[in-house]
């Protein structure tokens, strides 16, 4: 009997399992993976104005970036920036999603308000945020006037343009994170308050020993979502701000932007794109190590 | 041990029809009350009603002597196993248990205690770490009742916990559930779909059927004695055979379906009405025809199935358009379609009314009891 005759009987399964796998095979090469490995190839080389690579330079890329003060700050308000979006809007998206999960008459229409904003683009918001931060015909500042507060450079003031695109953030997300919590929240079994209920546990009880462990499995995928996505925010920063006022909102992904279709330089581009997407696994695979522990699956 | 008592007790839905309308029972404390109906009867709506999970639409509801209506569930003093059990799947065993008593802030030692004392009655001590997934489907029965039993409420209400057992299992929880009432005496209120087990464990059934009580009674006097064509059929296996039946004036007979004639006794005659009847008689009661037997009424009826169960033998026939049910007991060999004489007594029929449904009749009392004898030498 020869070998090469079994290992091709042997692996039939393995053959039938591949065929089927073939078409994402196909798909997930085209559109990830080769321009995956592309990238790591690229940012080892400085490229002509083509995209095309030109000389090798190792690990410059890399050691020139990370040397940079521009890199630096860029990589300060990507953190500063995951830091304000990502809390503020996962509690206030459990907040509305505990208050619309409540049984009263019209509740549907608060449900469908409240998740309403992720049926808006990125850009439509965008243009639409853009108006109210205008500081002369801008809603926020004619409030603030009506108030009796000084008025605020919104997006012009490098001081407040981080936070400012931050808000408009956190208001863009909160629809999407809102929707996947209550979700989770009507998937929670109504017996087990019921049978809190003849325990006598009161509100906040019945939330921290039912609710908020009971979620947990929704509330880990949704910071993970949130996480991830605050990291590779482009679009509001491209409409409103731009990376300006003097880069306070040079995101890294506009960063990357900037430097590969602005610059051309491609090879720094890529290197910035790889440190984002190693930073981003490092901490995708920080919150499963620890935040896993605390997640309760059925 | 507190009685529950409810009083013109009805309930709706958005000021529409009742649900349930016009209850009106007093469970005794220290009693197995079981409450007992097809599903959509409206016997799961009663129990959280009593529970305080849903809203008395009409009525009072007594919990021990005090007005119960409008308090919340946790000051009515009672603990309530789910169908589903209702285990926090995120906690283990021992804090399911003690779940009510850290609501409760009872301290920790105590709980642990308590859990301790509770999981060892019920044979859980080896299960308080684990979570309820890596559990049974009897264990985590057991977890439910150990978190209603540890609360050490007077009233325990129960829906339906056993319907999600197999049949042996179910069997075993019926007798523990039994014991363990009886030892504690706390005033259970249970409810089922299942007449085994209302028959088996209540000391008092109510029978129920589209939100109205059809009839509250001990287990045996229901069964011997059903108040209605609906209680007939629905308590008991097989059913009560139900037929038409008229009285024939000039000879004094009952005429069922136009078929058999069955002679009245004359002191029976009076209380016959002259219009249309419903009789019933249990499938025991239609008995094999011996040379000794006299009196009664002969039949020769043609099977149309059979049934051998080991130590009984149920068999069908039809008389007039009803098909009737036979159980004798031990094995018989019977083939379908074969022709059978059978014989039945006046005394063991049940007659209904036939419009209003109400027991004009009822059996004969042909219970055995045991006496005990003392052998004197």
């Amino acid at each position: 009997m020869n070998t090469t005759g079994s290992l091709w009987k042997r692996s039939v399964n393995g053959r039938t399992a591949l065929l089927y796998l073939l078409p994402s095979i196909i798909l997930f090469s085209v559109f990830v993976f080769y321009p995956m490995f592309r990238t790591i190839y690229l940012s080892f080389f400085l490229t002509d104005q083509a995209g095309n690579a030109a000389i090798n330079v190792g690990f410059e890329n890399y050691q020139y970036l990370l040397g940079s003060s521009e890199f630096q700050n860029s990589m300060k308000a990507t953190i500063l920036f995951v830091l304000y979006t990502v809390p503020i809007g996962i509690i206030l998206a459990l907040f509305f999603a505990l208050l619309a999960n409540e049984k009263l008459k019209g509740i549907g229409f608060f449900r469908t308000m409240y998740s309403s904003t992720m049926g808006v683009s990125v850009a439509a918001s965008s243009v639409i945020w853009l108006f109210m931060f205008n500081p002369s015909i801008g809603m926020f500042n004619r409030l603030l006037q009506t108030v009796g507060l000084p008025q605020i450079q919104w997006l012009l003031d490098p001081e407040w343009a981080l936070l400012s695109v931050s808000m408009s953030t956190i208001w863009m997300n909160v629809g999407f994170s809102f929707l996947i919590l209550l979700g989770g929240l009507q998937n929670i079994d109504e017996h087990l308050y019921e049978s809190s209920r003849i325990d006598g546990a009161g509100y906040f009880y019945r939330l921290r020993r039912i609710t908020l462990p009971m979620l947990s499995p929704t509330l880990f995928f949704i910071i993970t979502i949130s996480l991830i996505n605050a990291f590779q925010t482009f679009g509001q920063i491209d409409i409103l701000t731009k990376g300006g006022p003097s880069q306070s909102t040079n995101l890294i992904v506009y960063s990357i932007y900037r430097e590969a279709f602005v610059n051309y330089q491609f090879g720094t581009a890529s290197a910035q794109a790889v440190i984002l997407f190693v930073i981003i696994l490092i901490v995708t695979i920080l919150q499963f190590k620890l935040g896993e522990r605390k997640v309760h699956y059925q | 041990m507190k009685k529950v008592e409810l009083i013109n007790v009805s309930k709706s839905y958005d000021k529409q029809v009742d649900v349930i309308s016009n209850i009106n029972v007093t469970i005794e404390p220290g009693e197995f009350f079981v409450l007992v109906g097809p599903s959509g009867c409206g016997k799961s709506t009663m129990l959280r009603m009593i529970a305080g999970l849903e809203e008395i639409t009409g009525g009072t509801l007594k919990i021990g002597e005090q007005i119960a209506n409008n308090l919340s569930p946790d000051k009515r003093d009672l603990s309530m196993v789910f169908q589903n059990y209702a285990l926090y799947p995120h906690l283990t065993v021992q804090q399911n248990i003690t779940f009510g008593l850290d609501v409760k802030r009872m301290k920790k030692d105590e709980q642990k205690r308590k859990a301790a004392e509770v999981a060892s009655m019920l044979g859980l001590t080896d299960y308080l770490a684990r979570k309820p997934r890596e559990l049974s489907g009897g264990q985590r029965q057991r977890v439910a009742l150990a978190r209603a039993i540890v609360s050490e409420t007077p009233i325990c209400l129960m829906d339906e916990p056993l319907s999600n057992l197999d049949a042996k299992l179910r069997a075993h929880m019926r007798s523990e559930i039994r014991r363990i009432q009886r030892t504690l005496g706390i005033t259970m209120i249970y409810v089922t779909h299942d007449q085994v087990e209302a028959m088996t464990m209540g000391d008092r059934i109510m029978i129920l059927h589209e939100g109205k009580i059809q009839q509250i009674g001990k287990p045996i006097d229901i069964y011997n004695h059903p108040a209605n064509p609906f209680v007939a059929t629905f308590i008991g296996s097989p059913p009560m055979n139900l037929a038409k039946a008229v009285l024939d004036e000039t000879t004094e007979e009952l005429v069922v379906e136009n078929e058999l004639r069955i002679p009245v006794p004359g002191m029976e005659r009076s209380k016959l009405p002259s219009h249309g009847m419903t009789v019933g008689i249990r499938p025991e009661s239609i008995l094999p025809l011996t040379p000794e037997q006299t009196g009664g009424v002969k039949l020769e009826v043609t099977t149309t199935n059979v049934e051998v169960l080991g130590n009984e033998t149920i068999f069908s026939f039809h008389v007039g358009t009803e098909e009737w049910m036979a159980k004798w007991s031990g094995q018989w060999h019977i083939g379908i379609g074969e022709q059978l004489p059978v014989w039945l007594e006046f005394d063991s029929l049940s007659i209904f009314d036939g419009e209003e449904g109400h027991l004009i009749k009822k059996t004969v009392d042909q219970s055995h009891h045991v006496v005990q004898q003392e052998v004197v030498e």
